[in-house]
């Protein structure tokens, strides 16, 4: 950061700078509300990492990130940047880029005026903010649109004007509140793409806030998964996909089988009145002890068999009845009713299961390290 | 994810669909035609309203010595008066320099509170803002009265001071309405953009929020340096030998003198207030240009 805030000409265009480490430690943000909007949360975001906050509406992620870029004041807790504590310091002093849901251009100012806007308040000599800006309007593929004004951009390049402008200081990290939220779908995969290869090249920490599962998949080095004002987990997309900790996480992200457990002792669970072997590697730490747990399988990892076929040995079965199937485009999924008939789950279909027809009765099972018990 | 990857090496749609800038549509024209009777209508009613200015301007070119209608001769004899008469002159000079800074003041003042009033919904803001507006809706004679009476005790009666702080208070709801009405196409995301890009709060003002809101800031000066222009009740009761303002001249000129040089005069508020009320319009086109 400090390599493009000095005057001194930067020689390399745009050169990698190193990312900034942002700590929240227990920090609250009480509105006054039933329950706090950000509720003790601590989090660290590595240098250089892509965090999304992922969550649904109302979770806190957006104040969150408010939090972090300065524009609300914290009820409790601090954030630091590298090792500073920033929590007092006022928004225009943090040297934080920020991209927002509806772009946030200066309608009174043409392409190139925004994003000479953080330069002029750094007040670069006039020479280095033309080259800066042509540089980075080149990084955002928007050459020759400077002399444009916002109203005549379409959506999908006003955003592209708001990441250049957010991105030309060189700011400690980037802050993006849903920026693809107000965006078509092929669009939002072709910036999505477009913000990863500016992660790379420019690679400063990025905070993504959405409440699109699959957006944070795509995108992030970890995601931190908001419910309630609190981060129910923090991981990889792999293991909060893989290894879920809670029926919450394990319901957001992707399609889930659960099954509610009455029992869980000695390695086997209870539902029902089936008694399934458990392995202790696959119980999730969250679950305590006398607490309610259930256990979650994914749809891809459930074979079926005809109602008289054989299941492998170890593997844990349930009976089940094709209730429908749902044609998918690249598969298809089995809609069944399981074990009493009160639960529904999903199988994907492979290969030579497509020849199950609906209303069959079939055995559904799965391998006892497929499945994961978590808190419920 | 698959989406994604295929539309790595084509050209994103929006790149290739607008290579020409293109100008926002000028206003959209109804359907339905206008009726010719309410063409009449509407020609009437346009007519109440400005003929009652515009006879004054043929009266100014008369050469009578009293008050007749149709006017006699032609002349500008009346004109001559107006700008060779120390009083009229004096009256001008002091109406333009009242006029002037009490916009200037009110100006300042509404725009002020339109701002710190914008996001504020409390009890406590709504009843500032009734504040603030009340001269809008209390009788001139009133307001006249209670300032004249509080002005005497503060030694302000007859000085410019004096009518400057009593027509600003006039003036600052026109702009605290013309202002507030431009901060409702504000987007308030704009000041945390400019925060987030480095800015502190008045180079904010400066840069993003004041051109955005340049529009009702003129406006609401335009309206505020009018109604001080105009203003008589109270500078009827502030006026002294030393300083009075037009409309005061304008009133003496009638009830004490009979000089029908007042018709030369109003016709040079009219044709002043007209070309002020065509710039706002020019502001507000170029505005809609971009
Ligand atoms: N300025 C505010 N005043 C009062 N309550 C607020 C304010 N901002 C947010 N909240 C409340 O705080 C909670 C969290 O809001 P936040 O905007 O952070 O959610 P979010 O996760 O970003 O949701 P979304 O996906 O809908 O944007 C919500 O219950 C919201 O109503
Ligand atoms: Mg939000």
């Amino acid at each position: 950061m400090s390599v493009t805030t000095s005057h001194a000409a930067a020689p390399a265009p745009l050169p990698p700078r190193a990312g900034t480490r942002i700590r929240l430690a227990n920090v609250t943000k009480d509105y006054g509300l039933a329950v706090p909007a950000v509720d003790d949360v601590s989090l660290t975001i590595e240098p250089g990492e892509f965090m999304t906050l992922l969550g649904p509406s109302g979770s806190g992620k957006t104040t969150t990130l408010n939090l972090i870029a300065g524009f609300e004041t914290l009820t409790a807790g601090t954030i630091s940047l590298n090792g500073a504590d920033v929590s007092e310091l006022p928004s225009h002093k943090r040297n934080l880029g920020m991209l927002f849901q509806n772009y946030a251009l200066f309608p009174h100012m043409t392409v190139a005026q925004n994003v000479a806007y953080p330069l002029r308040e750094r007040k670069l000599p006039k020479a280095d903010i033309t080259r800066k800006v042509a540089e980075v309007l080149d990084l955002v593929q928007l050459t020759g649109r400077d002399g444009h004004f916002p109203a005549q951009l379409s959506g999908g390049q006003q955003q592209r004007v708001a990441l250049a402008r957010a991105i030309v200081f060189g700011p400690k990290a980037l802050l993006l509140d849903e920026p693809l939220g107000a965006l078509d779908r092929n669009l939002r995969a072709t910036l999505q793409l477009e913000i990863r290869r500016i992660h790379r090249e420019v690679g400063s920490t990025f905070v993504f806030v959405t409440h699109d599962q699959e957006e944070a998949m795509n995108l992030s080095d970890r995601i931190a998964l908001f419910n309630n004002g609190r981060i129910e987990q923090v991981g990889t997309p792999e293991a909060l996909y893989q290894s879920p900790e809670t029926l919450f996480t394990a319901r957001f992200l992707g399609d889930s089988n659960v099954f509610e457990l009455s029992r869980v002792a000695e390695g086997t669970g209870t539902w029902e009145d089936q008694t399934w072997p458990v392995d202790s590697r696959t119980v999730s730490p969250r679950v305590g002890a006398g607490g309610r747990s259930a256990l979650v399988v994914r749809p891809e990892d459930v074979r079926l068999v005809a109602g008289d076929g054989v299941v492998p040995p170890g593997a844990t079965s349930v009976p089940a009845t094709i209730r429908d199937i749902e044609y998918m485009g690249a598969y298809r999924t089995a809609v069944l009713s399981l074990g009493r008939g009160n639960a529904v789950g999903r199988a994907r279909l492979d290969a030579t299961e497509s020849k199950l027809g609906i209303g069959q009765p079939v055995l559904a099972w799965w391998l006892v390290e497929r499945q994961r018990i978590v808190a419920a | 994810m698959t989406t994604a990857l295929r539309d790595t090496d084509t050209e994103p749609a929006e790149v290739r669909t607008a290579r020409r800038p293109r100008r926002p549509r000028r206003r959209e024209r109804g359907v339905d035609p206008i009726p010719w009777w309410l063409r009449i209508v509407v020609a009437l009613v346009g007519l109440y309203f400005i003929l009652p200015t515009l006879f004054v301007i043929p009266m100014s070119f008369s050469t009578a010595t009293t008050f007749q209608f149709p006017p006699k001769g032609f002349s500008f004899q009346l004109y001559e008066n107006f700008f060779t008469h120390k009083v009229w002159l004096q009256s001008l000079r002091n109406s333009v320099l009242v006029a002037l800074l009490a916009a200037l003041l009110a100006t300042v003042v509404g725009t002020a509170a339109a701002l710190g009033l914008h996001h504020l919904t409390g009890r406590l803001a709504r009843l500032v803002r009734t504040l603030l507006m009340i001269s809008i809706v209390t009788p001139a004679i009133v307001i006249a009265v209670a300032v004249y009476i509080s002005f005497l005790k503060w030694h302000l009666v007859g000085s410019l001071g004096g009518y400057v702080l009593a027509h600003a208070v006039i003036g600052v709801p026109f702009v605290l309405v013309s202002v507030t009405s431009a901060l409702g196409g504000f987007d308030p995301k704009l000041l945390r953009a400019s925060a987030s890009l480095g800015a502190p709060p008045w180079r904010t003002f400066l840069r993003v929020t004041m051109p955005l809101i340049s529009r009702g800031i003129v406006t609401g000066a335009i309206f505020a340096f009018v109604t001080s222009f105009d203003e008589v009740v109270i500078a009827l009761f502030l006026r002294s030998p030393r300083f009075q303002t037009l409309p005061v001249q304008m009133y003496n000129s009638v009830t004490v003198e009979i000089d029908p040089t007042i018709a030369a005069s109003s016709s040079v508020v009219v044709i002043a207030v007209t070309v002020l009320c065509l710039v706002l319009q020019f502001v507000g086109t170029r505005r809609k240009s971009r």
